[in-house]
């Protein structure tokens, strides 16, 4: 439907220009006037200020593995995560745990856990599928590196930036 | 002959190099390179952001671990632009007419340059003349010059064999042309008050008289002046406008509108050869504040201060004063671009010729007027 646009009608004033743009000039230089006595909020300076304190809990930063309170790895190589990862950025190498071991009734264990964090879009999706709470996104954002092969985080990598997690599953634990 | 072996003419050819010299190198490009930096703090400043405030010394390419920039606080921005300039690859597009493509930067910047020959930046240091060329034409010439700098737009836009350069040198041309009208008008009511186009006895006659925009400064008023009062100051007003449009900074700079036209005339440029067409804009702009400096704001003169023929010291501080009036007007220009829109096409042409030009006309009959029959 057709509509008439209303056009306001201009007094003298604001049609020679000159007292709106001083006015239009007092706005600016108040703006500059208050940034230099730091009343106006700015920009976090992002090296030296970090906004780490201020990240909700489910931030999803980088993935990472984790160990549990008896030094284990929670991961069992079933390669659940492996299999949903859209960009498919994370390749597991599974190996059997030798008999001799503790551990030896868990079976399987990751031989190589490597996540390409060139290609991780953060979904969130490994962690969501993974049945032993194995892996998690942690609140690491700054992953950065010089070549390609830097931005690929191998197992050691991965269990540092993870670290120990206590959870929910307890089917490891030799008195259940 | 006899004159070409005097140790006058020598002294002359010395001082003139040396004043040369300390303008353009010591001075107006400096001033050029931290005018572009001062409008990026300045610009961010006035819309709530920071601005480039790191830049500093870059020790990691020297093999340092750190880089440092604690004090500095973006200082080394120029700098790094003018590095980043010169290393640029120099692109000539195929399409282009090779010789008006290289010509096109040099006019514009050279005219800017040249115009700086007829300014008095200075009273008189250890008995020197603080002008390069004390020229009796001195507005004419500025004016003369600086309307030389328009073929630099125009060929540029021509050559580069391009829409959008092409309409922009279209623009700037007309817009060029409209201005200047109102430009030279609005400095005529200097020359019938100050009598002379010579600039340096405009400065000296608000220096013995007071300032044009302040006929106080000298300590007297009579009702001459004060009546005078009233038409310099529309002059200053007009010509200021003039000055926005003649510079193509906003709110007049459709030459270049990145909105409409890509860059306008210098879309086809780049490297040093797009740094001399900045170059040629601020200098411009330098220019432009240092003649309304001279013709209206008293020049190198600040009430309580004496001039150059009292001590070297204080021939420094009139030369100190000069630029910062500048300054203050360049702050003018970058405040007033980071607050208004660009006029559109045809309000700038109406704004140019319907309305400045009967200003400045008007304006000079009132001066006339007044000279004529208030004592």
């Amino acid at each position: 439907m057709a509509y008439v646009v209303p056009r306001p009608k201009l007094t003298f004033w604001e049609r020679i220009y000159l007292p709106t743009i001083v006015g239009g000039l007092a706005i600016t230089i108040k703006h500059l006037k208050q940034m230099l006595t730091g009343h106006t909020k700015v920009v976090m300076q992002y090296p030296e200020e970090k906004w780490d304190a201020h990240m909700p809990e489910h931030y999803r930063g980088a993935p990472t593995l984790v160990t549990d309170d008896k030094g284990r790895e929670r991961c069992v190589a079933c390669q659940l995560c492996e299999f949903i990862c859209p960009p498919r950025c994370i390749a597991i190498v599974p190996e059997e745990i030798p008999a001799e071991s503790k551990w030896a009734k868990v079976e399987k264990r990751p031989r190589e856990f490597d996540i390409d964090m060139t290609r991780c879009i953060y979904c969130g999706m490994c962690e969501e599928v993974c049945p032993e709470q194995a892996i998690f996104l942690r609140k690491d954002y700054a992953i950065t590196g010089v070549t390609r092969g830097e931005m690929v985080h191998h197992k050691a990598r991965l269990y540092e930036l993870g670290g120990v997690f206590d959870g929910l599953v307890h089917k490891w634990n030799p008195r259940k | 002959m006899s004159f070409l072996t005097s140790p006058e003419f020598w002294f002359l050819v010395a001082t003139s190099l040396a004043k040369t010299i300390f303008l353009i190198f010591l001075v107006v490009l400096p001033m050029v390179s931290y005018t572009v930096y001062a409008e990026r703090r300045v610009s961010a400043l006035i819309q709530d952001r920071v601005g480039p405030n790191r830049t500093g010394m870059p020790l990691t390419l020297l093999g340092f671990k750190h880089d440092f920039s604690p004090w500095l606080g973006g200082l080394g921005q120029p700098v790094a632009d003018a590095v980043k300039f010169l290393l640029k690859e120099d692109f000539v597009p195929g399409h282009v007419n090779k010789f008006y493509f290289w010509l096109a930067p040099c006019l514009a910047m050279i005219p800017s340059i040249v115009t700086l020959a007829a300014i008095p930046f200075g009273s008189e240091f250890l008995g020197v003349r603080m002008v390069v060329a004390d020229l009796n034409v001195g507005l004419l010439f500025i004016f003369a010059i600086a309307s030389v700098g328009v073929y630099g737009i125009v060929l540029a836009g021509w050559s580069s064999n391009s829409k959008y350069p092409f309409l922009g040198s279209i623009r700037s041309t007309s817009q060029m042309i409209s201005y200047e009208l109102g430009l030279g008008l609005s400095a005529v009511p200097v020359l019938l008050i100050a009598g002379t186009t010579n600039l340096s006895k405009i400065t000296s006659y608000q220096v013995a008289n007071g300032w044009l925009v302040a006929p106080f400064t000298d300590g007297r008023m009579s009702l001459q002046e004060i009546l005078l009062w009233i038409p310099t100051g529309i002059a200053l007003v007009t010509f200021t406008i003039s000055m926005f449009a003649e510079t193509n900074r906003l709110p007049f700079d459709l030459p270049e509108s990145e909105t409409e036209l890509v860059a306008g005339y210098h879309t086809e440029y780049s490297s040093m050869k797009f740094a001399l067409f900045f170059l040629g804009e601020y200098t411009a702009m330098i220019i432009g504040s240092a003649l309304t400096v001279v013709l209206f704001l008293g020049g190198w003169h600040f009430p309580f201060i004496p001039d150059g023929s009292q001590g070297w010291i204080w021939g420094l501080v009139n030369i100190a004063v000069f630029f910062a009036k500048v300054a203050a007007l360049l702050f003018l220009f970058i405040w007033v671009r980071w607050t208004l829109p660009r006029f559109r096409y045809d309000q700038l042409m109406r704004i140019g010729w319907l309305y400045l030009f009967e200003i400045a006309l008007v304006n000079i009959f009132i001066v006339a007027g007044i000279l004529a029959f208030v004592r």
